[in-house]
């Protein structure tokens, strides 16, 4: 089968693997539809995240055919089409007990801090991910489910994470009616998340970016305010000075590891790796808050130390929240938002690419050519 | 400066979700007094580990399941063993993995080239696509490249001759 592999910093291709196969009595084996390349990829893709191993296959934003399924698996059957969440979790142990699905116990050797998601290095579990043609997906009977009848693809393919990372960021905020909540970052789960913050019942929205194109998108896809921080001198002082001089009430950091907008930030965080990523979007979302604010982080950071505001967090009484978004518990309700028109993921994407030209499709999404928001993958099995 | 109006009624589904009761906490208040019980639950079936699996050295074993995309091998396999001897959250972790990952990148060439394909660096960095969009971008990539090689050629001559 055809996949993309992992040949070192910024070199990618397309190889043939061997088919994936049932290791565990709960796999199944999906023959992936569609399949997204996500910023979080680009961690990856740069060469940035440790234990990234040569041959790897990434891509844990994907839908597909159920297409063979272990002895213990009881809730799919071959033939299902399926949504299947980024977090590989065993529906057992005390964190998925909780919900707390991106958070499970019995997926992940490598590491206890994170769970097991597709496709992300030996940091997270060592899966083969779903830019492929075939993936194994464990504990099958936990985190797949049908798309419903007339569901888009395109729409059903951003639930297994923009979505509902977007959505958790929004609801870890804990927004109240008529809240001013701050989003840093304009990629797909930055517009998402500003979108969803006026389901909670934002009373303003604000955000965040460099890129001219992002910003002209999250304008009109989330009907909110918008700023280039590049052309504002200092993007704290002006949060303050359109609050009131108090800040917003609830600032979410979408950007994660790779931030710019600070030299020292970049060199110490993204050119040489000393701290656990660049952490600008979360110095401005920890400083722009009101006293008392929740600060509410879905961005994607390393596993070690950050040059981290902690002076501040203290003295301000902040709340701090953050995780990888619970997809499984939240998927019936994007279901239904996306069933009753309040959300349609879909307009996010704005490339259907080939897999076979995995190479270019990163080279188009880590530099942001061709104004590109999303992008799609559609393997050539899915094509005919 | 610009502010939104106080009619929301154009956005649609606007708070639709809003819960006065939805406070900070919420996933937390889902834990029952069993979660204090520690790592007690019932374990799924276990994924038979027939291939070098390496793991956390703040847990006592490997997960019910696993990925196996790419077992530890080679001088970068070493390297990892070295690294997992160390915690999560030190520097001894993670700064070998990293250094693993740099020396497994070398060994991806070695094998393309032992089993006799050169790899195409050209198409596997997208320059396809960056010509096409970015031919500015690219182009000033490859001299920045070029002028470096110069000078380190340059260099390297001049302490040869010395
Ligand atoms: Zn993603
Ligand atoms: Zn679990």
């Amino acid at each position: 089968m055809l996949a993309m592999t992992y040949r070192g910093p910024q070199r990618v291709r397309i190889e043939n693997k061997p088919m994936p196969e049932i290791l565990h009595p709960q796999d199944a084996i999906v023959r992936v539809t569609r399949s997204c390349i996500c910023g979080s990829d680009l961690h990856l893709y740069n060469g940035n995240v440790p234990d990234t191993r040569v041959g790897e296959t990434f891509g844990h934003e994907f839908i597909g055919v159920v297409e063979e399924i272990g002895t213990d698996v009881h809730n799919l059957k071959v033939g299902d089409q399926v949504i299947v969440p980024f977090n590989i979790a065993c529906g057992k142990c005390t964190f998925c007990k909780q919900e707390l699905y991106g958070n499970c116990h019995e997926a992940n050797p490598q590491a206890t801090a994170v769970g097991g998601i597709f496709g992300y290095s030996h940091i997270a579990g060592g899966y083969n991910g779903g830019q492929a043609e075939y993936v194994r997906v464990p504990y099958a009977d936990v985190g797949p489910m049908v798309i419903p009848s007339g569901m888009h693809p395109d729409d059903a393919v951003l639930l297994t994470d923009v979505v509902p990372t977007g959505y958790q960021a929004a609801e870890m905020g804990g927004i109240q009616k008529g809240d001013t909540v701050v989003v840093f970052g304009a990629g797909p789960v930055g517009i998402m998340a500003a979108k969803s913050a006026w389901l909670f019942g934002a009373g303003r929205v604000i955000v965040f970016d460099q890129e001219e194109y992002r910003l002209d998108f999250v304008r009109k896809f989330a009907q909110c305010e918008a700023y280039n921080f590049r052309s504002i001198e200092d993007p704290v002082v002006f949060m303050k000075k359109t609050t009131d001089s108090l800040g917003a009430d609830v600032c979410i950091d979408a950007v994660g590891a790779e931030a710019a907008g600070s030299k020292l930030q970049t060199i110490t965080g993204r050119k040489t790796l000393l701290q656990a990523g660049s952490a600008t979007a979360l110095q401005w979302a920890v400083n722009s808050v009101k006293k008392g604010g929740v600060v509410s982080i879905v961005g994607v950071y390393g596993p070690t130390l950050n040059l981290v505001p902690l002076g501040n967090i203290v003295n301000k009484g902040l709340t701090i929240r953050a995780n990888q978004a619970s997809v499984k518990r939240l998927l019936p309700k994007m279901i239904e938002h996306v069933q009753n028109g309040v959300f349609s993921p879909r307009e996010l994407i704005t490339h259907h690419i080939p897999l076979e030209e995995i190479s270019d499709a990163y080279r188009i999404f880590s530099d942001k050519l061709d104004n590109c928001i999303k992008p799609v993958l559609i393997p050539p099995s899915a094509r005919v | 400066m610009e502010n939104t109006s106080k009619d929301y009624s154009h956005i649609k589904g606007w708070g639709i979700d809003a819960d006065p009761k939805n406070d900070p906490t919420y996933p937390m208040r889902k834990r029952g007094n069993e979660t204090h019980a520690g790592y007690t639950w019932e374990r799924p079936p276990l994924q038979p580990e027939n291939m070098e699996v390496l793991h956390s050295n703040e847990r006592p074993n490997v997960t019910a399941v696993f990925g196996t995309s790419m077992p530890p091998k080679g001088l970068s396999g070493m390297i990892r063993r070295y690294a997992f001897q160390y915690g999560e959250g030190s520097f001894g972790h993670w700064l070998p993995l990293l250094v693993a990952d740099r020396v497994n990148v070398v060994e991806g060439i070695v094998e393309d080239l032992k089993s006799g394909h050169v790899p195409n660096i050209f198409a596997e960095r997208g320059m396809k696509a960056q010509w096409k969009y970015d031919r500015k971008g690219l182009l000033q990539g490859i001299a920045v490249a070029a002028a470096v090689t110069t000078a380190a050629v340059l260099l390297l001559n001049r302490r040869s001759e010395d």
